[in-house]
């Protein structure tokens, strides 16, 4: 893959609106049981807005970000390589319904390892007021051919 | 609120090596497709054992993001209201294959990896037959102020 990637920035993916019945969804899909991820009123007594994301949705709004970084034309990244190396979120708060949520994308690096290469993506997540929500970053590694 | 056994309500009750939670989850390949749906990533390799082993691998396996999802609940559920998660990372070491009859069980193990002023670090365990699917599994929790 192209190792001028490192260093650059996407342009801001387009707002996510976070629905309600999504973030069951996606907490039911991860096997969670927590009140605070279905109810609202359990939510609220917490001190919530709205029912929360489970810890790992950000994955949802992180893989618009993803598909930016595959598809520039100048990336040479085979999807068919790519495994996922490490995930990370960090968090400054929950998500939680309602949410309008942005993501912008840098590749913070791009090493080689023999045959393959490892890239490293950092997508800072904010909301409407600009704020910071959390960062999502993943490596992946793009094995080479055999 | 009630609190489970040896559970605690502040970090200072918190010790390092403390067993905070121990539960196992039983996937299916229905798990799979539902995941797929929640979280948008509709990889072939999660639902299509043709498709999976014509990339080289034994068969189906569960989406490293799914896993990941998953072995942070025991830590949400032992938090309850009392905090939230605010970092979280993991590596992905080896795939979880579900079979399709069969399925396949992941089991968590959580413990206190290190208590600070911020909170605390909870370890995890993650494995599938025997072996750790996930490498430096952390999760940062933060503590509501009362």
């Amino acid at each position: 893959m192209n190792p001028d990637l490192q260093g650059r920035e996407f342009p801001p993916t387009t707002p996510y609106l976070v629905g309600r019945e999504k973030v069951r969804e996606f907490a039911r899909a991860v096997f969670a049981t927590s009140p605070l991820y279905f109810d609202p009123a359990a939510a609220s007594a917490a001190g919530y807005s709205d029912v929360v994301a489970p810890p790992t949705f950000a994955v949802v709004v992180q893989e618009q970000t993803l598909a930016q970084l595959l598809a520039a034309p100048d990336a040479d990244i085979d999807f068919s390589r790519v495994v996922h190396g490490e995930q990370r979120f960090s968090y400054s708060r929950p998500i939680v319904a309602g949410d309008e949520l942005t993501a912008v994308l840098t590749v913070s690096s791009v090493k080689s390892l023999g045959a393959h290469s490892m890239v490293t993506a950092e997508s800072s997540i904010t909301d409407a007021a600009g704020a910071h929500v959390v960062t999502a970053i993943s490596t992946l590694v793009v094995r080479g051919e055999e | 609120m009630t609190t489970p056994t040896g559970a605690a309500s502040t970090g200072a009750e918190l010790t390092v090596g403390d067993l905070v939670a121990e539960k196992s989850y039983h996937l299916t390949r229905d798990s799979l497709v539902r995941y797929a749906g929640a979280s948008g990533d509709f990889n072939a390799i999660h639902y299509r054992d043709d498709v999976a082993t014509s990339v080289g691998l034994d068969g189906v396996l569960a989406h490293g993001m799914l896993t990941m999802g998953i072995a942070v609940q025991p830590v949400v559920e032992w938090l309850g209201d009392r905090g939230s998660v605010v970092d979280y990372q993991v590596r992905f070491t080896k795939p979880v294959f579900v079979d399709a009859t069969e399925g396949a069980t992941v089991s968590v193990l959580a413990k206190v990896g290190v208590v600070d002023d911020d909170g605390a670090r909870i370890d995890l365990t993650v494995t599938f037959n025997g072996a750790t699917v996930l490498g430096k599994a952390q999760v940062r929790i933060a503590l509501a102020s009362r």
